[in-house]
């Protein structure tokens, strides 16, 4: 991967973060610093987790890649730009699913499609060969509040997809599902990311969900929010649910939660 | 006649009766009110017929409902109720269009303009305070006996309750729907059709329900000050007559007319805002 970095058409969809800090500043209270000095790269293609105890910044730091919250330093380049408001090539799916309750599921899709205003016919084909690939067909003319929280946030998935970013940002997208429905939506996850080849960067409390999931976790700790460690996860691919009972599986949750064990806070 | 009407309908409804053929489909444990309704509502009709009665109540105190029914048929037949009809129902659908029209633009600008929001809504919150109905004498000396002076005041009594849901609806955007739309870059023209918009649609029908009801009283309040025809000069009418069960006769189409408007609301409000009624889910 790392030879295709001096190949600039190869790098669209590169995230590195450099030095980035972010400080909460009000009239009432001292300023709070959320994030300092951190710095990470994301290759193309990559799955990327970042952990850590609430109020370790990992949301912030998602928001600023997203461009939703301007950095206060540093710099975050993404596909070799740097990031300076929302843009095009990043998809988010946030914490609940999020969409406009009197648009059909089809619709809420659509939703990124009409604001940029891109070719309907296009995406809109795309879009139903996303509804297919979550196992929404069938259901693209519901409204959201018939659907259940899974099925939900499967939509919510098609829509960051749906105008083709290169890059899909998660911000703890399963942490309102319940345990057995959120297995199902990793997997389901997992195979989303293969066939569609995305970066992704996603957001988690739970340990071993990150390590199922990613290449890499990010360990972060708390006030201020700042990486303390960069696990690799060398777990084979496809991932199952039984490798999760494996020692090396074991192991990396175990040295992922020393961290925070040592810092005395719980996840 | 209403009594006799709703005591056979009532035999009907029960189950193991054997001409109820249309009727068993309907369980009256879970809708008691098919059968609750019609029979209170006999109940009370009977017993009023029958108190006056006993007590030898004057005509020009209570009427029974027999004299009003035939009040009001009578009144169905004549040239001058429709006339007046006419006029009262022409105050109040001017007046209540005006006003929603009014409230819904005034509503966006005060959302959409900081500038709007500063200067014109704070005169809008003190007016709230002012009882609307009581500028009607006002309204007749500046705008005449005419229809004018009911269709400005139906406007204004039905203007405040869709303005203030309005304003509600519009900022009652959920902030989670706010920043999916920022994180797609849209701009505030896009925001609003897309999010605030549709999201207000829920709180604009309440208004519009209450404002009908409220625009029905502007028009019927104004012409009880000085009007030259229409329901409420008609009940004045009747008042000097001392013909009660005429007044009753006319407080029964106009609250038929306000039941009326509900009802073309609520209807609009399921095709236009159906989304926010809640629904069956389907498991994954």
């Amino acid at each position: 991967m790392s030879a295709t970095l001096n190949d600039s058409s190869r790098i669209v969809d590169w995230i590195r973060i450099t030095d980035a800090h972010k400080v909460y500043s009000s009239r009432k209270h001292e300023p709070v610093t959320a994030l300092e000095a951190v710095s990470l790269t994301v290759e193309q293609g990559e799955f990327v987790s970042l952990v850590g105890p609430s109020g370790c910044g990992k949301t912030t730091l998602l928001k600023m890649l997203s461009g939703l919250l301007p950095a206060t330093g540093g710099r975050i380049d993404l596909g070799g730009t740097p990031v300076e408001g929302p843009r095009h090539d990043v998809g988010i799916v946030f914490q609940a699913p999020t969409l406009l309750p009197w648009r059909t599921i089809r619709d809420n899709i659509m939703l990124p499609v009409e604001i940029r205003k891109l070719d309907k016919e296009r995406y809109g084909q795309r879009a139903t060969q996303l509804l297919e690939m979550v196992g929404l067909d069938g259901f693209e003319n519901r409204l959201p509040n018939e659907l259940s929280g899974g099925m939900q946030q499967r939509a919510g998935i098609c829509r960051a997809l749906v105008h083709d970013p290169g890059v899909l940002l998660m911000d703890e997208p399963f942490g309102a599902l319940d345990a057995m429905t959120r297995e199902f939506m990793n997997i389901e996850l997992l195979r989303i990311w293969r066939e569609s080849g995305k970066t992704v960067v996603l957001v988690t409390h739970s340990i071993p969900e990150a390590v199922f999931l990613s290449d890499r976790v990010v360990v972060m700790s708390p006030r201020p929010g700042r990486v303390v460690d960069v696990v690799d996860v060398n777990l084979p691919r496809p991932r199952e649910l039984g490798m999760m009972q494996s020692s090396e599986a074991g192991d990396l949750v175990a040295r992922i939660r020393a961290h925070f064990n040592a810092k005395g806070v719980v996840d | 006649m209403t009594a006799a009407q709703a005591s056979t309908s009532t035999e009907s409804v029960k189950p193991e009766s054997p001409t109820a053929s249309r009727w068993d489909k309907i369980d009256l444990r879970e809708r008691p009110e098919i059968l609750l309704i019609p029979v209170s509502f006999a109940v009370l009709v009977t017993a009023w017929e029958i108190l006056v009665g006993v007590f030898d109540m004057p005509a020009y105190i209570l009427p029974p409902p027999s004299d009003i029914y035939t009040t009001l048929v009578g009144q169905l037949q004549s040239a001058n109720f429709y006339t007046n009809l006419r006029v009262t129902s022409i105050e109040i659908l001017v007046g209540y269009g005006l006003g929603a029209t009014f409230a819904f633009v005034l509503a966006i600008g005060v959302v959409q303009s900081k500038l709007i929001e500063k200067t014109v809504f704070p005169y809008v919150v003190a007016l709230q305070a002012v009882p609307k109905v009581a500028l009607a004498p006002l309204f007749v000396i500046w705008f005449g006996f005419g229809i004018q002076s009911k269709i400005v005041v139906a406007a204004l009594v039905s203007f405040f309750p869709i303005l203030v849901n309005t304003i509600d609806g519009l900022r009652s955007a959920n902030p989670d729907l706010l920043e999916l739309l920022r994180s797609l870059g849209a701009s505030k023209r896009q925001v609003f059709i897309k999010v605030k918009l549709p999201n207000s649609m829920p709180f604009v029908f309440a208004g519009l329900d209450i404002g009908i009801v409220f625009a029905v009283i502007g028009a019927v309040v104004g012409e009880f000050v000085g009007a030259k025809a229409g329901l409420g000069f008609q009940m004045l009418q009747y008042i000097y007559n001392f013909d009660i069960a005429g007044l009753f006769a006319i407080i029964i189409v106009l609250s038929a007319m306000g039941l009326f408007g509900h009802l073309v609301v609520r209807a609009l409000q399921r095709r236009f805002a159906g989304w926010a009624s809640p629904s069956h889910v389907i498991g994954s």
